[in-house]
C-alpha cells in the first residue's frame, strides 16, 4: 500500500509557469458537471482501482454471502491484528449509513451477524428513492480510527473544459452543502490535459490545507495519483469522502465513489466485469443493451422519440395536455429497424402503458427506417394499445407511405401537439379527437 | 447574411465512405452545399459518386480543393483524431456529427482547437445550416426556409421541430446551429449569440436549451448584459425528475443546478420570451416579431 513515488519523480517543476492559486468553487458549480454518460461502480470496485494506483485504502474484501463475510472478517483481523471491522452494503447509491447499511463490529462472529442483517435487506436511502435497493453484496473492511476527515474529488468542468480536482478540509458531509454554504472551503483546480496533474499543482492544493508534515506531502501524492486514475480509467467522477488522516499520519480513502464515462467503454475491455445487472432496472438494462435510452416515469402514455431534447419536450407536452408519460425513450441518432422494434418491446413491458406516442423528427434517423421498425414491431407483437405516430423529417414521404400501406390502425398525428393530444385521449379510453391541422 | 457558413463555403466530409457519411454527403450536395472533398484514409484518388474527390488526409484535401469547413462522421474512437487532423490542416470550422466520443478525448481536442483558433460545432450534434445556401450536417434541409431568424440549440431533433414551426408560419431563418449536448463541446450559446448579434441578416434568435449544465444561465447573463435582438427560448425537461439520466450526456438534473425551472427563470429575467409548450416556439416568436418588426441595426464595436 506504499505510495509509488517513481511515477511522479519524472515531472519537474516548470520554471516558466507560476503556480496559480487554487481557486474556490463557485456556488455548486460542479453539480452541473455530473452529467456525462455514466456507469457507476460499487465502492469495493472503486477502491480496488484506487489501491492499484497506490492510493491507500483499508484492507477489505467483497462478500456475497454470510459465510464469505465471516471468512473475510477473519482474514482481515489476522492481517491487521485489529478485531474492529466494518460491514458495508454495496449498492449504487449513497447515504447507506443512515439506512442501516453500514455496521462497525468487533470480531468475525459479530461480522457474520452484521452481514446476516444487511444482506438481502431493502436499503432505503435519500438516493435510492422510496422503493430502495436490495443488498446483494458487502464490503468487509478493516475499521480505521479517523482523525481529520477531508474530501477529494475529480470531475469534468464543462465551463472550463478541463478535468478539475476538488479538495476540502471539510470531508465527511455532503460536499454540495459545504460548497453552497461556504464556497471558499472547497478548492478546485482545472488540469491541463496535455500535462496531467503536475506535482506542484498537487502540492499547491495539499499545502493550502496546512495539515503539516508528513500529511501534506502524502495528500499531494494522493491527489496526483487520483488524477492519473481518472484519466487512465476514463472516469467522469471520482469522489473520496471521507479521505481521512489517521492518527499515524496516513492519508486513507475511507469511502470511494467512481462513475465511468460510457463513451469510452470501447477502450476498456475489462469493464464488462464491473457491471452489476442487479443495480439496473431490467427494462432500462434491456434498452441499454439494445443501444437506446429508456427511463420509466410512471405514467400511462408510452413514448418513442428520437433525440433526448425532443424526447423530453414530448414528455413536457403530454403533461400540458393533461397526460402522464410512462417513459422517456430516445431511440438515438442512427437507430436501425431492429432497434425500433426493440424499443417497442421495452415500452410494452410496462403494464401501465395505455397508448403509445411515436414522435419522430428524422435527421440521421430516416423516417422510412422508423416506419419499417414500427410496422415490424406491431406485426410481431400485435397492436396491444392504440398507437399514434407523428413523422417529420428525412424521407418523411416514404415513411408515411409505409405506414399507410401497412393497413395497420395507426392514428396519425399531424404535428407534435396533435399527436400528443390524441395519445392522451386514447390513454384515457376516449376516441382520438381530431385536432390541429397539418401545416 | 448569415453566420459561419454561406453559399461560397467549401466543405470537406471526413468519413465520406461510411454509411452515414455517404448518405448525408449526398443530402448536403443536393441541398446546394459545395461539397468539394471527401477524406477516407486508404481511399485517396477515388471519387465519391463519380464526382467528389476523395483524399487520404485532410491536409491534401485542403491543399487541393481549398476546403475550409469539415464535417466529421468518423466513428467515436477516431473522432478526436479527426478533429485534430482538421485543425492542423487549416480548416476554420469543424462540425462534428459523431455521437459517443469519450469526454477526455474532447477535452484534449478542444485544447488544440483553442490554441489554433479553430471553431468547432458539436460533437453529437445536427450541424449548421444557412437555409438556401449551405448545409453542413444532418438536419433535414426541407424544413428550413431562408429568412432573418437565428436558431441555436443544444438538442438535435428538437431544433428541427422548432425550425419546422417557424417555416410553417412563414418565418425564415438566417442560420441554424445545433451545438450538441455533450459535456465538452465547441461553439456554445454565448458564442452563437455573439455571432448573431453582429450579423446584420439576423433580426431575432430562437434559443433551445435543456436541463443539465449551466449554459442557459450563462446565455441569460449574456443577453441581460446587452444583447439587442429579441430572443425566444424553450427549455426541455420541465417534467424530468431530478437525478435521472435522460439520454445524452448533457441531459440530467442533479440537485439544484441544471433544473429547467432555474433556467427559465434566468432567461425570463433577461427579457427572453420563454415558450412553455414546445409546440408554441414558432408562435411565440411570431408574436414577438409582430410587436417589434425589426431589431435595431446598430453595430457594435466587435467583429
Amino acid at each position: 500500500m506504499r505510495m509509488d513515488g517513481g511515477a511522479l519523480r519524472g515531472i519537474h517543476r516548470l520554471q516558466y509557469s507560476r503556480p496559480r492559486k487554487p481557486r474556490a468553487a463557485g456556488d455548486g458549480r460542479w453539480l452541473a458537471e455530473r452529467e456525462a454518460r455514466r456507469m457507476k461502480l460499487h465502492e469495493h470496485q472503486a477502491k480496488e482501482m484506487l489501491r492499484a494506483a497506490g492510493i491507500p485504502v483499508p484492507a477489505g474484501r467483497v462478500a456475497f454471502s454470510v459465510d464469505e463475510a465471516e471468512e473475510a472478517a477473519r482474514a482481515i483481523i489476522a492481517e491487521t491484528g485489529n478485531p474492529a471491522v466494518v460491514v458495508k452494503a454495496q449498492i449504487h447509491a449513497g447515504g447507506r449509513g443512515k439506512g442501516g447499511g453500514i455496521k462497525v463490529v468487533s470480531g468475525a462472529t459479530a461480522a457474520r451477524e452484521a452481514a446476516a442483517g444487511i444482506l438481502g435487506m431493502t436499503l432505503v436511502t435519500p438516493q435510492t428513492g422510496p422503493s430502495g435497493r436490495v443488498v446483494r453484496r458487502l464490503l468487509v473492511e478493516q475499521a480505521i480510527a479517523a482523525g481529520r476527515e477531508l474530501y477529494a474529488g475529480l470531475v469534468v468542468d464543462r465551463e472550463r473544459r478541463r478535468t478539475t480536482v476538488m479538495l476540502s478540509a471539510e470531508g465527511g458531509m455532503e460536499i454540495e452543502e459545504v460548497a453552497r454554504k461556504h464556497p471558499g472551503r472547497v478548492l478546485t483546480r482545472p488540469i491541463d490535459p496535455a500535462w496531467g496533474m503536475r506535482a506542484f499543482e498537487a502540492r499547491d492544493m495539499a499545502y493550502a490545507l496546512s495539515l503539516g508534515e508528513p500529511v501534506s506531502g502524502k495528500l499531494a501524492r494522493v491527489l496526483a495519483a487520483l488524477h492519473k486514475v481518472f484519466v487512465s480509467a476514463d472516469c467522469s467522477l471520482i469522489e473520496i469522502n471521507p479521505l481521512v488522516v489517521t492518527d499515524s499520519g496516513d492519508v486513507v480513502a475511507l469511502d470511494a465513489k467512481a462513475v465511468l464515462d460510457d463513451n469510452a467503454a470501447f477502450r476498456h475491455k475489462d469493464r464488462k466485469a464491473l457491471e452489476d445487472p442487479d443495480e439496473e432496472d431490467p427494462a432500462e438494462a434491456a434498452a441499454r443493451a439494445a443501444g437506446f435510452s429508456y427511463v420509466r416515469m410512471g405514467g400511462d402514455v408510452g413514448c418513442l422519440v428520437n433525440g433526448a431534447g425532443l424526447a423530453m419536450a414530448t414528455m413536457d407536452i403530454l403533461k400540458q395536455h393533461g397526460g402522464e408519460p410512462a417513459n422517456f425513450l430516445d431511440v438515438g441518432g442512427g437507430a436501425s429497424k431492429e432497434q425500433v422494434q426493440a424499443a417497442f418491446k421495452v415500452i410494452l413491458t410496462d403494464p401501465a402503458v395505455k397508448s403509445i406516442f411515436v414522435n419522430i423528427f428524422g435527421g440521421i434517423l430516416r423516417c422510412d427506417v422508423l416506419a419499417e421498425g414500427v410496422v415490424a414491431a406491431v406485426r410481431e407483437a400485435g397492436m396491444a394499445v392504440p398507437l399514434v405516430v407523428r413523422l417529420e423529417g428525412t424521407n418523411v414521404e416514404r415513411g408515411r407511405a409505409l405506414l399507410a400501406e401497412s393497413g395497420l390502425a395507426i392514428v396519425v398525428g399531424a404535428d407534435m401537439d396533435d399527436g400528443a393530444r390524441k395519445a392522451v385521449h386514447l390513454a384515457r379510453g376516449e376516441r382520438a379527437r381530431p385536432g390541429g391541422s397539418p401545416s | 447574411m448569415s453566420i459561419l457558413v454561406n453559399a461560397d463555403t467549401k466543405v470537406a466530409i471526413q468519413g465520406i465512405t461510411g454509411s452515414a457519411g455517404a448518405f448525408h454527403a449526398r443530402r448536403m450536395a443536393e441541398y446546394g452545399t459545395k461539397v468539394v472533398a471527401g477524406v477516407t484514409p486508404g481511399k485517396g484518388g477515388a471519387r465519391f459518386d463519380d464526382t467528389v474527390p476523395i483524399f487520404d488526409t485532410v491536409a491534401r484535401a485542403v491543399t487541393e480543393t481549398g476546403a475550409e469547413v469539415s464535417c466529421i462522421f468518423v466513428p467515436p474512437a477516431f473522432a478526436a483524431d479527426a478533429v485534430a487532423e482538421a485543425a492542423e490542416a487549416g480548416i476554420r470550422l469543424v462540425v462534428v456529427i459523431t455521437e459517443g466520443i469519450p469526454t477526455l478525448d474532447m477535452i484534449a481536442a478542444r485544447r488544440l482547437l483553442d490554441a489554433r483558433g479553430v471553431r468547432m460545432i458539436g460533437p453529437n450534434c445536427p450541424g449548421i445550416i444557412t437555409p438556401g445556401e449551405c448545409k453542413v450536417g444532418i438536419a433535414p434541409g426541407y424544413v428550413h426556409k431562408p429568412g432573418r431568424v437565428g436558431v441555436v440549440s443544444r438538442s438535435g431533433t428538437l431544433t428541427y421541430e422548432a425550425v419546422w414551426q417557424l417555416s410553417s408560419l412563414g418565418i425564415g431563418q438566417s442560420t441554424c446551429i445545433g451545438i450538441g449536448g455533450d459535456p465538452v463541446g465547441g461553439v456554445d450559446f454565448v458564442d452563437a449569440l455573439e455571432l448573431f448579434d453582429a450579423d446584420e441578416g439576423t433580426d431575432a434568435v430562437v434559443l433551445i436549451g435543456e436541463i443539465g449544465g449551466a449554459a442557459e444561465e450563462r446565455a441569460a447573463e449574456f443577453i441581460r448584459r446587452g444583447f439587442r435582438k429579441p430572443v425566444v427560448a424553450f427549455v426541455a425537461g420541465v417534467t424530468a425528475p431530478p437525478g435521472r439520466r435522460m439520454g445524452h450526456a448533457g441531459a440530467i438534473v442533479s440537485g439544484s443546478a441544471g433544473r429547467a425551472a432555474d433556467k427559465i427563470e434566468a432567461l425570463r429575467g433577461a427579457g427572453v420570451a420563454v415558450a412553455e409548450n414546445p409546440a408554441e416556439i414558432g408562435a411565440t416568436l411570431a408574436g414577438l416579431l409582430r410587436r417589434r418588426p425589426r431589431a435595431s441595426q446598430r453595430k457594435r464595436g466587435r467583429k
